[in-house]
Formats: C-alpha cells, structure tokens, sequence
C-alpha cells in the first residue's frame, strides 16, 4: 500500500495509460497490419507463415502489454496468461507430432482409393 | 495486504459489514477489505476467464494446424476466395475499437464519464461495423456455394456465382434493422420527455445499430470493386447455364475424401442433357469434370480442380466458419456487456477507486481483437 500511498492520492492504484501511449500502440498496430498484407504479395514460400504469425505475434504482444496493461499487471497475472500458450503449445505441438506420425500409412491407404484417383481437367 | 484497521475503518466508513454501508463506496462488497483487494481479486479472474477462452480457441487452431499440414494445396485453393480487402479493413476497424476500449478505461480511471460514454459508443459502433462487414462477407459466401463441408459446391461448375445482393443479407439485417428501429424510437422518446441520461443510453445504441449498416455498405463497396476489377479478368469465362440442379454432387462427402469410407452417393445426379449417367461413385469423380460440360471457370492448376472436387475446399470453409463464427458470436457477447457499462457509465458508477468492470470488459475485448489478429493472416492471408 505505501508504494501507491506515494503514487499520490489522485488516481489511488489505478494506473491510466498515457493517451500517446495509446495512440502509438494503436498505430503500430495498424502499421504492422499493413505490413502483413504487403507480406502477403511477395512470394515467400514457406518462410510466409512464419513471418506472418512473427508480426502477428508482435501485434499480441504490444495489445498486451500495453492494451491489456499486462506492463503494469500483477505478476501472478502475467505468469497465468502466458502460461496458456505453453498449454496451447503441447496441445497443438503433441497432436500435430501424432497426426504426423501416422500421416504416411494414411497416405497409403489415401492411394488405394478410389476417391482419391481424380483426374485433374483435361 | 495491509491490516491497517484505520484505513481499513476508513474506507468502510464504519466497524459493521453490510450491504450499502460503505459510505462513499456504493460499489465495495463487504467480503473486500478495500477497493485494490476487489479489483485485483475481479482481475485475477478475468484472466482465468481469459485463460480458459485462449485455451477453448485454441482447439480450433489445433484442427486448423493439423488439415493445413496435412492439405497444404487445399489451403491455398481455398482462402482465394476470401476477400483479404474486407478482412484487413475489419482488422483496422478492430483494432480502432480495441484503442477506444483502452482510452475508456482510461477515462474510467480518470473519472472521465462523458469520456468514458465515447469511447464505449465508438466501441460499440466499431464492433457493430465488424459484423456488418462480416455480413457482407458470409452472405456472399453462401451464395456463391462456399459451404461448409458437405454443403460445398464446387467453384469450377456452371451457375455457381450469384448477381446482386444477397437474400441472406436481408434475413442478417433484420434483427440490426429492429434495433435501428427499436433505439431510434426510444431515443426520440427520452429526447421528448428530456430524459437527459437515458438518452445518453439510447443514443450510443442507436448509432450503433445504424454502424452495422455502415459496415454492410462498406462491404459491398468493395465486393463491388473487387468483383469489377475480377470481371475484367475473366470476363469470358460465363460460357454454360447453370444445370437445374444436379451439380451438387461430389463435395457432399467432404471429410471423408481421404478415407473413403463412404462408398455411395445418394444425392448425385447426372445434370441435364448429360449422357453419361453415373450410377456408383466409385468413379464419378474421376470424370466430374467432362461430366458437367464446359467449367464456369478454368482451373489454373490441376490440383485446384482436385481439391475442389475431392471436397477439401469445404473441410476449409468448415473451419472458416467455425472460427470466424465463433469469434463473431464473442464480438456479440462483448457488444451486450459494452452496453451494460454503457448504462453504468451514464449513472456515473465509474471513478479512480471502481473501475474493475470496465477494466475487465476491455481485457476481453482485447482478447477478442486477438485472436483476430492471429485468424486474419491465418485465413486470408495465404497463397
């Protein structure tokens, strides 16, 4: 309590996010959004996912840090939230690795069927 | 926390616990020993709450992250047909919300109220605007028989493209329409009795229900720039009639394209004037494609007639409107507790010592407006 009794007694434990502040995240954002379509035009091959998801990680992070005041957050707070994307990490990672192991016997049986044997237009 | 018994005392205004004894503190529930202990116990929750919804999305990514790996080709096929102008402006119109669900809450730390009151009425506006483009977005999709799996129709058969507006879009505005109606009447009335304060409420609603039609008009401004500058690409494809109603045939068993269980097709039917009747489908989509005559359009690539045909473009859209929809249904939930703030903020509950409620509204909103940043590049950004 003493650290915000210093704060003042203006705004108490409330922490208002400068206006520029906002402002600035706000137009990083757009910016990055921009960005990200313009990354969408040039041919990347495999590195366009990548990329993509790097600058929309970026975008997370700055909504947030600052959006969310994740900054200025308790860090209990910040430790529970981030901890759902290592969960979301090993959900996803461990199925894909799964999926990915059995991907080529199903390939095989993908072969043997008819379904599958479409000819492409003439 | 502080056992301090006189700040204690002093924020309780007195030693008994009751309901609407705190004083100035209308808002303090007795179990809390002061306003920091509320809003950081109501903040911890809202980010279990919030973990909870990362890790319910998250599903939805993992079913996306394990058929893109699996069907890369049908991925790229597929998102073409997403209008990435409509998705970017969304995105903006998204993010402007999230700017002014984050100067609200400023305002409500400041005890800003007519601030506060703006801001919510342009975050609700915006996230109005959202669904109006989305609107536009999802009724074009159908009509052009971009379904979910099973409901697909291929992109490569006659009659598959629809002119005009959409029958859909009428059916989606209806509900925005009443509330244009609905507030806009109700804003009159406390305009004319000079109820200062619901009309502060019913103002922000009103221009809210109008924004979704801003966003629906938005939209088919671009779908109609979009849809002129494609009509000069292929303006010579528009060869054959649509067949009655016999080309909803080989994406009816769309997820099951890769394991093949499914040996018969039931609903096929040979389109009108075919020759070649098809009785079981073990081969019929090997000559889907000479089948049904001339293609409304060419395929570019062999494998995109394929993937078409062998039903991956609807397990794509299946995906697309489950996390999309999903998402849209969140905007909507958000829209309801926006509008509950709304009407707080015009009673003046928000101050430097109570502003947890907004505080806590906006980390979802913020929430919402991330995962679109990660669905936007995901699902139109692909080539």
């Amino acid at each position: 309590m003493s650290e915000h009794a210093a704060h003042g007694e203006h705004h108490g434990f409330a922490h208002p996010a400068p206006v520029w502040q906002l402002l600035a995240v706000f137009f990083a954002l757009v910016g990055l959004t921009i960005l990200t379509v313009f990354q969408a035009t040039l041919d990347l091959g495999n590195m366009e996912l990548i990329i993509s998801l790097f600058i929309a990680t970026i975008k997370a992070a700055l909504v947030i840090l600052f959006f969310m005041h994740m900054l200025h957050d308790k860090p209990l707070n910040a430790i529970i939230f981030l901890s759902s994307f290592v969960f979301v990490a090993l959900f996803i990672g461990f199925t894909l690795m799964d999926v990915h192991a059995y991907k080529d016997s199903v390939e095989l049986k993908e072969v043997d069927s008819p379904r599958m044997l479409v000819e492409p237009a003439e | 926390m502080s056992h301090d018994t006189a700040t204690i005392e002093d924020l309780h205004g007195h030693d008994s616990h009751g309901h609407g004894e705190h004083g100035h503190m209308p808002f303090l529930a007795h179990h809390f020993d002061d306003p920091e202990q509320q809003f950081d116990s109501g903040k911890l929750g809202m980010w279990l709450f919030l973990v909870t919804e990362v890790l319910f999305f998250s599903g939805m990514f993992c079913a996306y992250s394990i058929y893109r790996s699996l069907h890369p080709e049908v991925w790229t096929f597929a998102s073409q047909f997403l209008n990435e102008t409509l998705g970017a402006f969304n995105t903006g119109v998204l993010l402007f919300s999230s700017l002014s669900m984050a100067w609200g809450v400023r305002c409500a730390q400041l005890r800003q109220r007519t601030g506060l009151v703006v801001c919510l009425a342009i975050t609700l506006g915006c996230a109005a605007m959202f669904l109006g483009i989305k609107a536009i977005e999802y009724t074009h999709k159908w009509d052009m028989g971009l379904l979910p799996a099973g409901s697909y129709e291929s992109q490569f058969l006659p009659g598959a493209h629809h002119e005009g507006l959409s029958p859909w879009l009428y059916v989606l505005s209806f509900v925005p329409a009443a509330c244009v109606v609905g507030f806009g009447g109700w804003y009159l009335w406390t305009l004319a009795k000079g109820q200062k304060r619901l009309s502060e409420v019913a103002g922000p609603l009103l221009v809210t229900a109008l924004c979704y039609f801003v966003g629906v008009f938005i939209g088919i401004a671009f779908q109609n720039a979009e849809a002129s500058a494609h009509a000069k690409h292929g303006a010579d494809t528009h060869a054959a009639d649509k067949p009655a109603d016999g080309h909803s045939t080989a994406d009816h068993s769309a997820i099951e394209s890769h394991s093949s269980a499914l040996a018969s097709d039931e609903s096929h039917e040979a389109p009108h004037g075919d020759t070649s009747k098809e009785t079981s489908s073990e081969k019929s989509h090997a000559s889907q494609t000479s089948l049904v005559g001339p293609a409304h359009r060419a395929p570019g690539d062999p494998t995109e007639a394929q993937v078409d045909q062998a039903g991956g473009a609807g397990l794509f859209f299946s995906i697309y409107y489950c996390m999309t929809g999903v998402h849209a249904v969140h905007i909507l939930g958000g829209m309801l507790v926006l509008a509950w703030l709304l009407v707080r903020a015009t009673k003046d509950h928000f101050n430097e010592q109570y502003f947890g409620p907004v505080d806590y509204v906006g980390l979802y909103w913020h929430l919402v407006d991330l995962i679109w940043i990660y669905l936007f590049p995901l699902l139109y950004l692909i080539k």
